[in-house]
């Protein structure tokens, strides 16, 4: 079963074109890693999966539905969920608030107004599983705004998988991120993504290798190959393009 | 279970102030006043449900206060007439649905996005309506407004409404409700989403909402407190204006909460209190009135951002340590230098007043019982000479203020 399908999509901004007619199928249940030089449109990407930029042309389908041209919001209650590449959090409120936030819509309780959030005792243990997960549980009444930044990443993640969405998308979760954190959002990523598909852009090659059961290379806006690691470690044009500069 | 002891506790204490208030302070100008205050704090309140809750600066949110009111209105003239059965202690209801239905309008119109956007927006539709109030004159009443008779024979309670004190406890009760449910409101996901809207829009329609649904019906029930709020005006008044509607009380409003303190849920009420006071009080004490309220205003936005709450939110674990006492010293200090620095400017502007507003700038004026002509060079050396010695003290005892608020925090680490 296929959980996100790319048809031809393109982007373009004014003249340049950024995304260049990618095809893309990710089974149910996989890690895929998007991997590709500076500038390559893998953010670009992302944003145009998740409905943040409309594509300029082409279709892309998730769990066998197009959700082409739908906003945000839309696309993320059919099943989507992204993290940011610049931590992307609510900052005035509780580290908790934050996870609780998340959890609102999906659980059912929307817009009310009638309901208190401290009575929602599945919401509030929902939460407090999360926060467990992600390791901030002696941080839930701080200020998100207050944590550190390895901290606030986690929180990041946190907030993305909260909804329970089978599909994710991570954009760069270790950038900035010491050795030490690395491998632990490794960990967690690996945890908390169990039985879901997994879509992650990331600079970091050992964490690509490490977590991804395929890798896309994206160049200039269209993907060059994608295949398990090591067929891709081993592919002459992606040397050339991509991890080249990195062994020469 | 002791917070909620606790919290119990303050809604019952409010309840018996708001009893007991006008036993204490009975004539008719305080009467007046006090009703005043209760249909501010409302209307501030909700204002707080748009601007710190949902990050919405609405330039217009007398609107929505205003058209309540006018619908109140009616509907006590319909109940007056007996067309409506409806009680007049459940009139500002009415009020409240009229800000409900254009709440839900204009609000969808205006929430598409926040900041400047909106709050020109919500300028244009307060211009709008108010510009159509005069072109409407069966339902706006043209200059002379509408108005009602709100003694109608209809109520629930004994009261017949004839007196100050029984309108006052009326709209005390109103007050209580309003602020207990609009409280309750920051508690539910609506309210907690809201914040959520405010603080980062992007994200939150990445966790599933639709951000514009989210300030809409923020903004609606706003406009639904902002209504009851209006009702109780027409009740209060049994008459009202097209200026309802307009700048003015939308600008007040906005300055209501702002010198409360929009970042706390209590600011508001304190703002609302405050801003009534002096509006009510230092306008039979002198015609610049305006221009000290509007010298408090930027004074506030400048020092204490946070307003009226946030700096007593501050001192709220000074208190808690026991260390209020050390504070003392340096914040009368800067009272004093503060209070130097206002006397000379007042001199100053009412020396001003007097010249340019009075019948007759020759005959003498008076300052707290002392007469003296306004041309005499006496009282403008004393004027600027308090102005720049308040002003020097004023800086010096800035410092002095910091340097004992850092001791007093290093204390309190310390301490832990």
């Amino acid at each position: 079963m296929t959980a996100l399908k790319l048809i031809d999509v393109q982007k373009s901004f004014d003249h340049s074109k950024i995304i260049n007619g990618v095809n893309l199928e990710i089974p149910k249940g996989e890690r895929h890693a998007i991997i590709g030089p500076n500038g390559a449109g893998k953010s670009t990407l992302f944003n145009l999966i998740s409905g943040f930029y409309e594509v300029s042309s082409g279709h892309i389908e998730l769990n066998g539905k197009i959700i082409t041209g739908l906003p945000p919001h839309r696309i993320n209650r059919r099943g989507l969920s992204r993290s940011f590449q610049v931590t992307n959090i609510f900052p005035k409120m509780t580290v908790f608030e934050n996870v609780r936030c998340a959890l609102l819509w999906p659980m059912g309780y929307r817009y009310s107004f009638w309901h208190l959030c401290e009575r929602l005792k599945k919401v509030n243990e929902k939460a407090e599983a999360i926060l467990e997960k992600i390791s901030l549980t002696d941080r839930r009444q701080v200020p998100a705004a207050m944590l550190a930044y390895a901290e606030q990443r986690a929180l990041e993640i946190g907030i993305t998988i909260a909804g329970d969405t089978d599909v994710i998308l991570l954009d760069e979760p270790t950038a900035g991120m010491s050795h030490s954190e690395t491998d632990r959002a490794v960990e967690l990523i690996r945890n908390v993504t169990e039985d879901k598909t997994l879509i992650v852009v990331e600079h970091d090659m050992g964490v690509v290798f490490d977590l991804a059961d395929r890798i896309s290379v994206l160049v200039y806006g269209e993907i060059i190959a994608t295949d398990v690691p090591d067929n891709i470690r081993n592919n002459l044009e992606v040397q050339e393009a991509y991890l080249g500069k990195e062994t020469a | 279970m002791k917070y909620y002891l606790q919290q119990c506790g303050i809604w019952l204490a409010a309840a018996l102030v708001c009893a007991v208030l006008p036993l204490v302070f009975s004539s008719g100008f305080a009467l007046s006043m006090l009703s005043q205050m209760g249909i501010a704090i409302i209307f501030a309140l909700s204002y707080n449900m748009l601007l710190g809750q949902g990050g919405m600066l609405s330039f217009g949110h007398a609107v929505y206060y205003g058209l309540g009111g006018f619908l109140a209105m009616h509907a006590i003239n319909m109940v007056g007439d007996g067309v409506l059965p409806l009680p007049l202690e459940l009139l500002p209801l009415a009020g409240g649905l009229g800000g409900v239905v254009a709440g839900l309008i204009f609000g969808w119109l205006s929430t598409d996005r926040a900041g400047t956007t909106f709050a020109l927006i919500s300028l244009g539709i307060g211009e709008l309506i108010a510009a159509s109030a005069l072109m409407l004159p069966s339902f706006f009443g043209g200059e002379e407004g509408i108005s009602a008779d709100r003694m109608v024979d209809t109520t629930l309670t004994g009261f017949g409404f004839g007196q100050q004190i029984e309108v006052f406890y009326l709209i005390a009760a109103w007050m209580l409700v309003c602020i207990f449910l609009m409280f309750l409101q920051t508690k539910t996901p609506l309210g907690r989403v809201a914040n959520a809207v405010r603080d980062n829009p992007e994200r939150a329609a990445f966790i599933g909402y639709n951000v514009r649904w989210v300030r809409t019906l923020q903004f609606t029930l706003a406009a639904f407190f902002a209504g009851i709020a209006g009702g109780l005006f027409a009740i209060n008044y049994e008459i009202i204006t097209a200026e309802t509607i307009g700048a003015i009380p939308s600008g007040s409003v906005l300055m209501m909460t702002y010198i409360g303190g929009v970042g706390h849920f209590f600011g508001p009420i304190l703002g609302a209190v405050l801003v009534t006071f002096m509006q009510l009080s230092l306008a039979n004490i002198t015609h610049a009135w305006l221009l000290y309220f509007g010298l408090l205003f930027v004074g506030m936005i400048l020092w204490a951002p946070n307003g009226l709450a946030g700096i007593i939110m501050l001192h709220q674990p000074v208190w808690k340590a026991g260390l209020t006492k050390r504070l003392l010293p340096a914040y009368s200090l800067i009272a004093l230098s503060s209070l130097v620095l206002f006397l000379g400017a007042m001199t100053l502007i009412e020396i001003n007043y007097h010249l340019s507003l009075s019948i007759n700038p020759d005959e003498p004026m008076s300052l707290f019982g002392i007469t003296f002509r306004a041309q005499s060079p006496l009282a403008w050396i004393v004027a600027v000479t308090l102005i720049i010695v308040g002003f020097y003290f004023f800086r010096k005892t800035q410092h002095v203020v910091r340097r004992s608020w850092n001791e007093v925090t290093q204390m309190m680490k310390g301490g832990r």
